[in-house]
């Protein structure tokens, strides 16, 4: 590191408490030189909005919770108290339901992002690990909030999820019971769903905390794979970074506020807005549309068991890529091959999605058992042989060789672009 | 090898959506309602609160026989943003209740005329009573039925819907459901005893008798007393009562817009003059 991210404060009660708690000189390091690729994209802005959406969530939860009663004859109206009688209860609502579904739609953007450029590889394979598991912790503190209004969804949806324990051989339904606490979904699960969603999402803030310490050992990776060689490759994050994300987390708050303010309820279920009712099944149970693609795959296989695997693998296997790629290459755009057939994963996702809103029978299964084959097929044959395999493009020597490049290109258009060619 | 790419793209783009058009094709039980217009559509909607008024009545006449209201308030009706009753009219209209109370001093329960505070009694003391009393059927409550209510469009309209700010399919599927009954039912439909036949109720066998027919609540003003626009005026007024904040949600959103948009061109042009020598580091000279 430079000799210029060394922390020196003028102010003596700085420099008093500079040599006590240096924690000035752990935001100045961190978050002001720390030295960031100059040629990121807007892709690398959602790190910056995730931890927005988190202490978005994190503060309108709270002020929440301080209305809402976790009992399962009064929590229903108790939300329609929110929304009626408390001031700007209304706003706290959406803004926490949507929320969640964009701190979903941030997530998997940031998730698309690391694995088109290559993020997960040596030497950032804990910093993936880590991001694996807060998406873990957030399907499931997701879920246990919205099993929280006690609507119909909320409470068939917490009777499915719940059930899929008792897939386990042998012990499964006594775990069900202790998940329960006891012998249905009913006032105690509600009770510790509530205490857990409370929970989790500041043990989210801690891997948090865990994920930005490992990437600021590793420093951040960028669109063209290669490290930063010289101080010309690399920019300070403040202003440079800072200013980039802050406009792009006003991008996404436009968006956000589209569905807050004009279509508050287009993500939910109507059902949701029938009080639960153990005693009548909806037609179709279906998740919200952030966990669709895993419930197509879960749906897809014939046995309980199995398809319990498929969908917890699913997400585990996540956590494996670094090992899974065998490529050295990072980024996709020097990966012709990879590139396609990563595009076609996403897209598989995205069908899985549809598919996982719709019924489980006839056509609809057919097609999620073979997208579902792409997924695991991909993640499983076809990452490990492209890397033996595959021809790559020749990669620039630096990041700012990299961005000249482009710029001659940009200008000198007349030019036959001889680099161009795959 | 860009040919090679498109082709992948392409098959595997028709193979999604084909699959999605032979799902699509599997049966869709009920009618889709037809769409309404509504006043408080759009991002400038706002609810006709001569229509709540209206709307209400429809409710009070016809709908209150069998349907509470639990959540809605009688100060609720004065509240801005709603069918626009002064507080001196909602306490009328709570006057013209019975509410239940107590227990007194002697530990009884009693009956005394509704206040502004209190909730709109419902017309059956509990859901036992309302099944003994309708032959087996419970009426649902009505507080948020606009919004327990809707169908689904389907691939690709449900995107389209998220661009036109589609929110009203609540109330078009109600105002569906009331002027879809159909005496007799089409040929070679066989009901089940005491159900009749609706158009747009999923499995067209409901149990609520067909509630409106034209002329039935009697209009102040010069509104058609017909069916369909009882329907219309009722469909709204529970919107109201579901989602009685929209109004001002969408006056704040409005707001948060522009002040979004201006925050964010301002982060733009900041974001352009800070990069601006990174990007264009010929336009000054080598260090």
């Amino acid at each position: 590191m430079s000799a210029n991210s060394i922390y020196k404060p003028q102010n003596p009660v700085m420099q008093w408490m500079e040599r006590r708690l240096p924690i000035a000189g752990l935001v100045y390091s961190s978050f002001i030189v720390y030295p960031t690729p100059r040629n990121l994209n807007y892709w690398w802005t959602f790190g910056g909005i995730l931890s927005f959406m988190l202490g978005a969530q994190i503060v309108t939860g709270i002020v929440l919770a301080m209305h809402y009663t976790p009992h399962v004859d009064l929590a229903f109206n108790s939300v329609e108290s929110i929304m009626r009688d408390v001031n700007y209860g209304w706003l706290l609502r959406y803004l926490h339901a949507n929320g969640a579904a964009f701190f979903f739609v941030a997530v998997y953007a940031h998730i698309m992002r690391g694995m088109y450029y290559g993020s997960y590889k040596d030497p950032r394979e804990v910093l993936w690990i880590l991001g694996v598991i807060l998406f873990l912790l957030m399907v499931v503190t997701g879920f246990m909030g919205y099993v929280l209004p006690w609507g119909q969804m909320s409470f068939w949806a917490a009777t499915v999820i719940t059930n899929l324990f008792s897939a386990i051989p042998g012990v499964g339904d006594p775990i069900v019971t202790w998940l329960w606490g006891g012998y249905a979904v009913g006032n105690p699960t509600l009770n510790r769903f509530y205490s857990l969603h409370y929970l989790l999402p500041f043990v989210i803030a801690g891997v948090v905390v865990l994920h930005i310490w490992a990437l600021h050992m590793v420093g951040q990776n960028n669109p063209t794979g290669v490290e930063p060689k010289t101080e010309k490759d690399t920019v300070a994050f403040t202003p440079y970074a800072t200013v980039k994300d802050a406009f792009f987390i006003g991008v996404f708050c436009l968006f956000f506020a589209w569905f807050v303010f004009y279509i508050p309820n287009y993500l939910g279920h109507s059902d949701n807005y029938i009080p639960a009712n153990p005693g009548q099944t909806p037609t179709h149970i279906v998740p919200e549309w952030y966990y669709l693609p895993f419930y197509a795959i879960l749906r897809a296989i014939p046995s309980k068991l199995l398809g319990v695997v498929a969908l917890l693998s699913s997400i585990i296997l996540l956590a494996f890529l670094p090992w899974l790629d065998t490529s050295r290459v990072r980024s996709a755009n020097y990966r012709p091959l990879y590139r396609q057939f990563l595009i076609v994963f996403f897209l598989v996702v995205v069908g899985l999605g549809y598919l996982g809103s719709q019924p489980p029978e006839g056509g609809y299964v057919i097609a999620a058992r073979i997208l579902t084959a792409y997924y695991f097929g991909f993640l499983l044959i076809i990452l490990p042989l492209l890397g033996l395999f595959e021809t790559t493009k020749p990669l620039p020597n630096s990041i700012s060789e990299s961005v000249l490049h482009e710029g001659s290109l940009a200008g000198a258009s007349a030019q036959p672009p001889s680099g161009a060619k795959v | 090898m860009n040919a090679h790419r498109s082709i992948v793209l392409a098959v595997t783009l028709a193979a999604l959506l084909s699959v999605a058009a032979v799902c699509g094709a599997s049966a869709q039980e009920a009618d889709a309602p037809p769409r309404q217009h509504w006043s408080f559509h759009g991002p400038f909607g706002a609810y006709d609160p001569a229509q709540l008024q209206r709307g209400f009545k429809v409710y009070r006449e016809v709908c209150s026989t069998c349907h509470s209201l639990k959540l809605l308030a009688f100060r609720n009706l004065a509240d801005a943003g709603g069918p626009g009753f002064t507080e001196p009219q909602a306490a009328t209209i709570a006057s013209g209740f019975q509410v239940t109370d107590g227990p007194n001093d002697k530990g009884e329960m009693f009956q005394r005329p509704g206040k502004v505070a209190d909730r709109f009694p419902p017309p059956f003391p509990n859901d036992q009573a309302a099944r003994a009393a309708l032959g087996g059927g419970l009426p649902p409550d009505m507080s948020v039925l606009a919004k327990a209510r809707g169908y689904e469009a389907g691939f690709p309209w449900f995107i389209f819907d998220a661009f036109t700010q589609y929110q009203e399919d609540g109330p078009d599927y109600i105002h569906a459901i009331l002027v879809g009954y159909e005496d007799p039912p089409p040929a070679g439909v066989t009901l089940p005893p005491g159900a009749q036949y609706n158009k747009y109720f999923p499995g067209h066998a409901i149990a609520m008798p067909k509630p409106l027919s034209d002329g039935q609540v009697e209009y102040t003003d010069s509104t058609p007393a017909t069916t369909d626009q009882y329907a219309k005026d009722i469909a709204a007024f529970l919107m109201w009562t579901a989602e009685p904040k929209l109004d001002e949600r969408k006056r704040l959103g409005f707001q948060v817009f522009v002040f979004l948009i201006v925050l964010t061109g301002l982060l733009y042009f900041t974001k352009k003059r800070v990069w601006h020598d990174v990007k264009h580091p010929s336009e000054y000279p080598k260090a």
